[in-house]
């Protein structure tokens, strides 16, 4: 192998492929080339960094210096000054939001406080190299399972380790993982849970396009566990990208006697195939998602029977997300008792967050368990865009709850969250400033539950139709104040009544809307008043003076 | 990719595409996606010829191709145009993208252009929200859209 001097690492995750990163990387290929310095300097495409806003990213090692917005006209120079001079390029070095000039990676403010397990390969790695992944340590924990561990010592170390499954349950993946085991049977299956719909996550793509082999490590450690011999991965149609890096990710590892029949030498036999969704919200659900796998529409089943017992084609399966098992093979080489240094006694362990919203750096971050909003929100996503104030964070995508200024310093656990009504859910965060209008965006919640409503119950395919009737009643000024009494009885109905946590869950983010701005509910309806004039029909004077006559 | 709309279906090809595929548990859907690949939408003497060719009822492979977003059993504009309307677009300006995009192509949601260039869809959250607002087009994401750079994309298409 040869050696080089220096490694500039282009980003070549969707957001930055999007920005143009695709076409920087080959001008830096080129102008190194012609430079002469093909042979010394390395151009390696990675996954997503996290810095989506300031995209493309390219960060050149050993200094760690991060470049951003790099286009391929930046190249030469970029070339001529820190490749072939030493000089880091300042203009296009990344500034915090507060000015201080701050160079290197691990010196940013977006940086110190993220602590990377999941994410420790995304943007450091070719993601479509396994001998990279392996440089790194990779596939060292399923060698050790294998050759060390029995298959119970891996479901007890994964006990210990108090993970929970990060899809938004939290249910902890060691006890998952033994129930599967102990089912009769000798069919059994593991299934990585990728289908992503909620709104606001984009993490399992994120780590799919940087790290595939992670996912495909945890995969098979699992697979040892319970006794399966199959896999598969359900990904959601438009991850492109994902798809074709997972793909080849698997083409590598089977190569390598990583997948197949007699892993390692072991006896273990294994291997995954790849299926591919074809859009619907409700497909991330487990039981709609075998349904999906098996060929049908994709509608829940009544539980229990749980999936460790009666699960794919009937048979026990393991089901998992792409961030639980991506958190699986370094919990077998660093052990249980690390893990638990990280997060919360109750959630162990680290977070992958994806922030969006009125936020400076929309994004990906991975940060321990326990970490408060606030520290999220103003430290590592450098607060809200032109010092606007805040108004809501809703976590758990738009499934969760929203939280108040005055909740800012709940430490975002499983438990916690769920304390103040709110979930950590898939780990989306939806910021928004005070210039939005919150019973606006509840109804925005609701259209998404009346879409995404699958028909199969009743409560829930009347009740969201309901909930978003009743929504845009209040955003258009018609709501009387009977309409908040419908809404607490249905939310109550759909709580009790609804078949799979879908309907549950859907009038959750409005009832906390509800409960923590009640007086722009009031406004809404009895004064016929938007106060941030968001809602367009209550928008013009004349408009509310007119419907507030009828009251 | 663009989506071709062909007017007889080529019953030999969903033939071949069934055949590739029979032997794995829960054809289905990988069938129906390469079908539609090929064909552009999802015709009915199409959906007839898998179910024959899988064995099962035509009522179950119909309402497989309905319950699903990315299936479309009616012929579609030669582009998707695929918008994102969930929340974290929404608080980002979706709703000034979306009035732009109805505004320049004339059509609502679920329409297509007189032309037969392009379909309007609105759809939730396509996992690409670190540049909401955002838009689909066929396989291509446009993220950071405005009113005004929505309508460019558009015009790249025309
Ligand atoms: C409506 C609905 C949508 C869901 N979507 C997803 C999803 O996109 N990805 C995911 O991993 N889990 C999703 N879940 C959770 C899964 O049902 C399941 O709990 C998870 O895949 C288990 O894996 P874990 O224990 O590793 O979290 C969803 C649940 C519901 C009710
Ligand atoms: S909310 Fe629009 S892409 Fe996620």
């Amino acid at each position: 192998m040869s050696f080089y001097r220096a490694h500039v690492l282009v980003c070549a995750g969707t957001n930055c492929a999007l920005k143009g990163s695709q076409a920087v990387r080959e001008r830096l290929v080129s102008e190194l080339e012609g430079r002469g310095l093909g042979a010394e300097v390395k151009v390696v495409e990675t996954g997503c960094f996290g810095l989506c806003e300031e995209g493309p990213t390219v960060v050149v090692y050993p200094e760690g210096v991060l470049y951003c917005r790099v286009t391929p006209d930046d190249v030469p120079e970029l070339v001529e000054e820190h490749l072939l001079k030493g000089r880091r390029l300042e203009r296009l070095i990344y500034r915090q939001p507060v000015e201080k000039a701050v160079q290197t990676v691990p010196q940013m403010d977006f940086f110190r406080g993220q602590v990377r397990v999941v994410l420790r390969n995304c943007g450091v790695i070719d993601p479509e190299s396994i001998e990279e992944y392996i440089a790194q340590g990779g596939y060292q924990a399923l060698g050790k399972a294998l050759t060390e561990m029995t298959p119970a010592d891996v479901v007890a170390e994964l006990k210990a380790s108090g993970l929970r499954g990060r899809g938004g349950a939290g249910f902890p993946t060691g006890l998952k993982w033994e129930f599967a085991a102990r089912a009769k049977g000798d069919v059994k299956y593991v299934v990585c849970n990728a289908d992503e719909g909620e709104p606001g996550t984009f993490k399992d793509r994120l780590i799919l396009e940087g790290d595939p082999h992670s996912v495909i490590e945890g995969m098979t450690i699992a697979a040892y566990a319970v006794g399966a011999k199959k896999g598969y991965v359900y990904i959601r149609g438009e991850y492109a990208l994902s798809i074709e890096r997972l793909e080849t990710a698997l083409k590598q590892a089977r190569k390598m006697g990583l997948l197949g029949r007699d892993i390692f030498g072991s006896g273990l036999e294994f291997d995954i195939e790849v299926r591919v969704g074809a859009g619907a919200y409700v497909c991330g659900e487990e039981t709609a998602l075998f349904e999906s796998l098996e060929g049908g529409r994709g509608e829940p089943r009544l539980k229990p029977p749980y999936p460790t017992d009666v699960g794919l084609f009937g048979k026990p399966t393991v089901i998992n997300n792409v961030e639980t098992l991506a958190n699986v093979a370094p919990i077998i080489s660093h052990g249980a008792k690390w893990y638990r240094t990280l997060g919360t006694e109750g959630s162990p362990g680290t977070k992958v967050f994806t922030l969006t919203g009125d936020i400076v750096n929309e994004g990906l971050i991975e940060v321990p368990m326990g970490i408060t909003l606030r520290e999220v929100i103003y430290g590592i996503g450098g607060g809200i865009p032109e010092g606007r104030g805040f108004k809501m964070a809703q976590t758990g995508g738009t499934s969760g709850g929203c939280l108040p200024a005055e909740l800012l310093d709940v430490p975002m656990d499983y438990d916690e969250l769920a304390k103040v009504g709110s979930a950590l859910g898939s780990g989306a965060l939806l910021i928004m400033d005070d210039t939005h209008c919150i019973v606006d965006i509840a109804r925005v919640f609701s259209r998404f539950f009346e879409h995404e409503s699958c028909g199969k119950c009743v409560p829930c395919r009347e009740g969201t139709m309901r909930l978003h009737e009743i929504m845009t009643r209040i955003t258009t000024g018609e709501a009387t104040p009977k309409d908040i009494e419908n809404l607490e009885a249905l939310a109550r109905t759909m709580a009790a009544a609804c078949l799979c946590p879908l309907g549950q869950a859907a009038p959750v983010p409005v009832m906390t809307t509800f409960k923590y701005f009640r007086e722009e509910y009031d406004a809404h309806i009895k004064e016929k008043r938007c106060p941030t004039g968001t809602c367009r029909a209550l928008a013009s004077p004349a408009v509310s003076l007119a419907a507030g006559k009828g009251v | 990719m663009a989506r071709e709309v062909k007017k007889a279906v080529d019953t030999a090809l969903v033939d071949k595409i069934v055949a590739k595929h029979r032997t794995r548990e829960g054809a289905l859907l990988p069938v129906l996606r390469e079908v539609q690949d090929s064909l552009g939408y999802l015709p009915q003497e199409a959906l007839e010829r898998v179910a024959l060719g899988l064995g099962l009822s035509l009522s179950r492979v119909y309402g497989v191709a309905t319950f699903y977003s990315l299936f479309y059993t009616r012929p579609k504009g030669r582009y998707m145009v695929r918008v994102c309307e969930s929340a974290p677009c929404h608080v980002q300006g979706a709703q000034e993208v979306i009035d732009a995009l109805i505004r320049e192509l004339g059509v609502s949601f679920g329409e297509t252009t007189p032309d037969g260039r392009f379909t309007l869809e609105k759809v939730s959250c396509l996992g690409v929200c670190g540049v909401a607002p955002a838009v689909m087009i066929e396989d291509r994401v446009y993220g950071n859209l405005t009113p005004e750079s929505v309508v460019a994309v558009i015009q790249e298409y025309r």
